[in-house]
């Protein structure tokens, strides 16, 4: 196994967990009510956690001096490897809970994979964000079955986010060269397996929500491998604006 | 009329061997909600090992008006307590 | 009731009060009591979650993993110290919705720092330090004043505040001791909010309207110019400590009083806030009714399928 290839696989985790934690906390303060403006900043909380742990341990692998810090902040575009799907505005709470919802069933079935990893940073990682990650499962879900039931209003606006992020859902289940050589290590999970399940629970809970399953065969794609939607580069201004104006600098 | 979430009282019981203790409130439509708010507001800096949440309406309080009637006649049944009785300075521990 | 019952009844809470007894949300009140106890928690509780937005700004930009958390748990904190707010306001019989629309309509206030823009990161420290600072000299003393659900709601605020202060005073030691360009970023942050933060802590005692029943009520044990001068008194060292210059050129500490004597604020200032004319006072208002606005489809939402599942359960036991 290369050491790279884990650093890249990690980091295929990693900007997962960080792109829709930043995408949650702008989302401080400007809850639909206090509750719920607690609620998903704990999750943003969360995923920042685990980010931070993962960053910290591809640090140490490269062997050379460079920090969490270096990695979430300093680099290009093109070599932040997160799904599209987690990147995608908070367009209105609709989407931020399908969003939600979406990435919450597919990162928990990951983790429950990740759990055996031969790696035991990784594996102990795992077991830690199990944990959290199902209550935000739980929290989604719970949402998209109050929004998908709630009133005529909520029904269609959650629709037209079920219906614009589906698109998004096929690829997190692709396979890069990294994460293949990875998985073969015993390292790394393969997610492409986890498949039938994931869609099988999204339904079930999309059914109950009474909300419709899109039938959409094309999907998009692309993050993984570094091509992003035109929505990351601004996020991406926002998370790195001090760091590349103020380079070289303790904060 | 439009219905805002009803409030719900928050018990945590902050370890295992306390009781549940009165820990403030919160605003939710419905029981699993006001778990799930409960949780998000009271303990995250692990203050709880259990909650409980009772919608506000739900509590049946005494009326401070009627504290003579209710409370008062306690006071004076000081043989309830154990320093009402003597014992000889012999017994230490009783 | 006749008038000489209710002033019997007045004189007794005033002697409840007076003896540290607290007053709970169904004992027997004054309505000056309640109407001034709504007042000043619903305003406390403004100032918390309005106070998230200049901060919350700087979340997304947040220079390190770190400082990240840090300040996105703060904010977090302020939000639940808001909630703690509305519920103690609360159980004196108005409703959150009630105090949102006194809000959103201008009729509440809030705190007139919170209408000073955030510029720089520097900014993030000095609110720490310097406002939270003068937040907890406010607040401490309140966690024994007469009303129980207040003061309840100030031990907890006041418990999960310590580390507010710290994160911001770290912000600025860091800054300080930084690269130039970080020291005179934390400078200029300094520059812009120590007079603002003098001001926070309210009207000089000549000017100020409630102190004296404020006082009897222990919703206040010390006047804001005192307030003000133990703040000054605690900061300054603080400041020179990490090299920074707080700017007032009268700033001289007094041998005979034991305190720093400091220069003349500029009220002008601190009253054209408060009607409204600050930097950021239309900002914070409609960024907090856009919010409310906005989430209105979504509570519905959730009341809608609470009342379903509801009906559905009650149709399943028939």
């Amino acid at each position: 196994m290369k050491k790279e290839n884990l650093i890249q696989y990690i980091y295929g985790i990693a900007d997962n967990a960080l792109i829709l934690g930043q995408r949650l906390s702008e989302l401080c303060g400007h809850g639909p009510s206090l509750e719920t403006d607690i609620a998903c900043t704990n999750m943003a909380l969360d995923l920042l956690g685990q980010t931070r742990s993962y960053y910290q341990y591809a640090a140490q692998l490269t062997g050379e001096n460079i920090t969490e810090d270096d990695i979430a902040f300093l680099r290009t575009e093109r070599q932040y490897k997160n799904v599209l799907l987690v990147e995608q505005p908070n367009n209105h709470f609709g989407y931020v809970i399908t969003r939600q919802f979406f990435y919450d069933v597919f990162h928990l079935l990951l983790l429950q994979e990740l759990q055996n990893s031969k790696d035991i940073t990784l594996s102990a990682i795992a077991k830690k964000a199990i944990k959290e990650v199902s209550y935000h499962q739980r929290f989604s879900s719970d949402w998209i079955k109050r929004l998908g039931g709630g009133t005529e209003v909520s029904r269609q606006k959650v629709q037209e986010a079920v219906n614009d992020l589906w698109k998004f859902t096929d690829e997190l289940f692709q396979l890069t060269e990294e994460d293949k050589s990875i998985i073969e290590s015993g390292a790394g999970a393969d997610v492409s397996l986890l498949k039938e399940k994931y869609y099988q629970i999204v339904i079930e809970v999309l059914e109950e929500a009474t909300l419709i399953v899109p039938e959409l065969k094309w999907f998009r794609k692309g993050g993984k491998e570094g091509v992003h939607s035109e929505h990351m580069g601004y996020l991406l201004s926002d998370l790195q604006y001090m760091q590349r104006t103020y380079p070289n600098m303790k904060w | 009329m439009k219905k805002n979430w009803p409030l719900w009282e928050v018990f945590v019981r902050s370890k295992n061997g306390l009781e549940h203790r009165h820990f403030g409130s919160i605003r939710a439509a419905d029981a699993e909600m006001a778990l799930e708010n409960a949780r998000d507001v009271y303990t995250r800096r692990s203050e709880g090992v259990s909650i409980w949440v009772v919608e506000s309406k739900n509590v049946t309080a005494s009326n401070p008006e009627n504290n003579g009637e209710l409370f008062e006649p306690a006071q004076d049944k000081v043989y309830r307590h154990p320093t009402f009785y003597t014992l000889p300075d012999e017994v230490k521990h009783m | 009731m006749s008038e000489k019952e209710i002033k019997n009844l007045e004189e007794i809470f005033e002697q409840r009060i007076a003896r540290d007894e607290k007053i709970e949300p169904k004992d027997w009140m004054p309505e000056k009591y309640r109407k001034t106890h709504i007042r000043q928690i619903s305003q406390h509780a403004h100032s918390e979650i309005v106070g998230m937005l200049p901060e919350g700004n700087w979340i997304s930009r947040a220079p390190s993993l770190r400082r990240k958390v840090a300040l996105l748990a703060k904010v977090q904190d302020e939000a639940g110290h808001g909630l703690y707010l509305y519920s103690a306001c609360e159980t004196l019989g108005i409703s959150r919705e009630e105090l949102y629309e006194q809000l959103h309509t201008g009729k509440a206030k809030y705190s007139s720092i919170f209408n000073y823009p955030t510029l720089t990161w520097a900014d993030i420290g000095a609110i720490g330090w310097l406002v939270d600072g003068a937040a907890i000299i406010n607040q401490v003393p309140l966690c024994s004043t007469s009303y129980g659900p207040y003061a309840r709601a100030m031990i907890r605020v006041c418990k999960e505040e310590s580390f507010h202060q710290r994160q911001g005073y770290e912000i600025m030691m860091t800054l300080a001791k930084g690269t130039p360009e970080q020291k005179e970023m934390a400078q200029d942050a300094l520059n812009r909010w120590w007079w603002p933060s003098l001001m926070m802590l309210g009207p000089t005692d000549a000017e100020s309207v409630h102190t004296e029943q404020s006082m009897k009520w222990k919703l206040k044990r010390k006047t804001n110019d005192e307030l003000r001068q133990q703040f000054i008194d605690q900061t300054v060292p603080q400041a020179d400590l990490i090299g920074l210059t707080v700017p007032d050129s009268k700033l001289k500490w007094n041998e005979e009083t034991k305190h720093y004597d400091f220069g003349e604020i500029d009220w002008d200032e601190f009253w054209q806030v408060v009607k409204g004319h600050g930097p950021c006072n239309e900002e914070r208002l409609s960024a907090r009714v856009d919010a409310w606005n906005e989430g209105e489809w979504v509570r519905d939402a959730a009341m809608a399928y609470a009342d379903k599942q509801q009906k559905n359960k009650i149709k399943k036991a028939i």
